[in-house]
């Protein structure tokens, strides 16, 4: 017991001072790297409201880039539509945050009741729904084309957005671990292991998936806020498919269930689009993309279902067992 | 005699075979009711249809004098009709005392807490430790479900059971594929609820020492019929139950 409040204090300061090296960086990177990583957090607080249905809960959704979008496409239209004043930024927020709330319990309420696959068809059309909306409402959103907006005066700044969207990647990944490891937390992952099970104990497995999937979809839609504010420009692209399926890769390339692996998965996805797009010259690069995140996939579901932090845990705590199990037979 | 829970004409049909038929029977309150029969008479058929794992085709179910036939598995859980199961069912990738610990959080009724670091719950673990330790599988605290052995397995779904503390304990074959040394301690623990006379105990067991030793009722099943019911010495002696199922596979453990 104290052993494991010991050790957990211990990985909190090892986060926490990442987290201010970090904090320090912008000094010495250039424009270009510091807008990376600053994507690097937005999709990686994307992940982890990913990483809280698919890896803790077991719900798979093909549609959740539909919250992200929300949460991009409120603010633009805010911004676009009124000043660009703080107050109607956080006005912006608050109206990211509550629609994709109420989008999320009416998605969760209609299809959460059906079995997995049907469920993971219908979170893929409604995030379609979205997509078409978005491209056929043109007098809100200029459709494909996007538009771009202007951010409140101080947010104007890169280092500013910056370091915001590390402040809120560490406040939302420890709020996170806090609900993961709470009574909640565990009947979340009771679910994923045993949904029948976890029914006849008593607990209401409705219940929990539509307010996970509530929790999941506001958490995404704050990235979605945070991706309008770096990028100040807006297209139908938050909504697309592309996006749930980078998200499902970064989760699951960084380890399930884990929180940290989707921000190292958002990291390494990140790099990786950085790198390609490099190397684009040629127009069919996108066939190429695709092709190439299959075959990662393909890899990373053989050699390593538990992804990287998962399979490095298995490894550790593998060890410390195997050490325990050394001292009983010693003594 | 106060009847906790009662079935009329509760039947269920899967495609044309009709798994329980018809039956119509009430457990008495806080006494130890046995269901016996041959395999596939619909015993554990029945189980599912009073916990909420199956809805009847026909029939309805009352808890304490009301209508529970629509509840869900959830509900009836809560208004105190807990089971175990014939086929270990547990959550096999979590170690036995999260298992167990999941059980003692929904009887706590601490189910939305969402601030609280689970290990804030000391009670919950202390208390893990304890029913673990009465069904003697406590040194496997720390290991994951899936790797029990099958018997440990079964003390662990037992474990569940009483971590609920419900009024009403369901028991499908809590001793089944247990070694035979293994036995006797899950016996002791089953006795001692008995002994404490507040709860309702309903078993569904093959081994005919067990029956006669425990309980003040018992119900036979056959072919999803209910076709006897009584003390256990009359079961014995029952004709209908002899010719129909005893004076098969059972005249030699009776012997
Ligand atoms: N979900 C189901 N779908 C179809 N048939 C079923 C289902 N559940 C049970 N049955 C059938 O119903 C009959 C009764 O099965 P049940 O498991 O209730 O028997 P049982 O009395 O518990 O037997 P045992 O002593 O072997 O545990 C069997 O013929 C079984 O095949
Ligand atoms: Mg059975």
């Amino acid at each position: 017991m104290v052993l494991i409040l010991r050790n957990m204090t211990k990985s909190n300061l090892i986060y926490l001072g990442i987290a201010a090296l970090l904090l320090f960086l912008p000094m010495i990177i250039t424009g270009s790297t510091k807008f990376m990583i600053t994507q690097i957090f937005v999709f990686a607080i994307f992940a982890m409201s990913y990483d809280l249905l698919l890896g803790y809960t077991g719900i798979i959704s093909f549609g959740h880039a539909m919250f992200f979008g929300i949460g991009a496409y409120s603010t633009a239209i805010f911004m676009d539509h009124f000043d660009s004043s703080l107050i109607a930024l956080f006005i912006a927020i608050l109206v990211a945050v509550l629609f994709a709330a109420l989008v999320s319990f009416i998605v969760g309420m209609l299809t959460l009741r059906l079995k997995t696959h049907f469920y993971a068809m219908l979170t893929l059309a409604f995030a379609g729904l979205f997509l078409v909306a978005a491209e056929k409402m043109r007098w809100l959103t200029r459709g494909n084309d996007g538009f771009t907006i202007k951010a409140p005066e101080i947010l104007r700044d890169s280092t500013t957005i910056y370091i915001i969207s590390l402040i809120s990647l560490v406040l939302i990944f420890f709020g996170l671990r806090r609900l993961t490891n709470s009574p909640f937390g565990r009947v979340l992952v009771a679910i994923r292991e045993n949904e029948h099970r976890t029914e006849s104990l008593g607990y209401n497995v409705l219940h929990y998936k539509v307010l996970v999937t509530v929790i999941s979809g506001v958490v995404a839609s704050l990235a979605g806020v945070l991706y309008i504010l770096s990028l100040r420009f807006v297209n139908t692209g938050v909504f697309g498919t592309d996006l749930t399926i980078d998200v499902l890769l970064m989760t699951i390339i960084g380890g399930v269930g884990t929180l940290v692996g989707p921000i190292i998965g958002a990291a390494l996805i990140e790099l990786a689009h950085d790198w390609i797009s490099g190397l684009a010259n040629v127009h069919w690069i996108f066939e190429r993309w695709l092709i190439l995140y299959g075959i990662v996939y393909i890899l990373m579901v053989i050699f390593f279902p538990l992804g990287i932090v998962g399979t490095i845990r298995e490894k550790f705590s593998g060890r410390k067992k195997s050490k325990n199990n050394a001292k009983q037979k010693a003594s | 005699m106060a009847f906790i829970l009662e079935t009329k004409d509760l039947t269920i049909r899967f495609g044309g075979h009709t798994a329980v038929d018809k039956v119509t029977v009430q457990i008495p309150e806080k006494k130890f009711t046995s269901i016996i029969g041959p395999n596939g008479a619909g015993k554990t058929t029945f189980f599912n249809l009073l916990s909420g794992q199956l809805s009847p085709t026909e029939g309805s179910i009352f808890y304490k004098g009301n209508e529970i036939t629509k509840k869900s598995a959830t509900e009836r859980t809560r208004l105190g009709i807990g089971r175990s199961f014939q086929i270990t069912n547990v959550f096999p990738n979590l170690t036995v005392l999260e298992n167990v610990r999941l059980a003692i959080q929904s009887q706590a009724n601490v189910r939305y807490q969402m601030l609280k670091h689970f290990l804030h719950y000391k009670r919950f673990e202390e208390k893990a430790h304890n029913i673990l330790d009465q069904v003697l599988l406590d040194e496997k605290a720390d290991t994951l479900a899936s790797n029990l052995a099958h018997g440990e397995k079964r003390k662990l779904e037992i474990a569940m059971l009483l971590a609920l503390e419900t009024e009403v304990l369901l028991l499908d074959e809590p001793t089944a594929g247990m070694a035979l040394e293994e036995v006797p301690a899950i016996m002791e623990v089953i006795r001692k609820i008995k002994a404490e006379e507040d709860r309702t105990i309903v078993l569904i067991e093959h081994k005919m020492d067990m029956i006669m030793d425990l309980s003040d009722e018992v119900l036979v099943l056959f072919h999803g019929e209910l076709i006897a019911k009584g003390t256990p010495e009359e079961i014995v002696e029952n004709e209908t139950v002899q010719s129909a199922y005893l004076g098969g596979m059972y005249d030699e453990q009776l012997a």
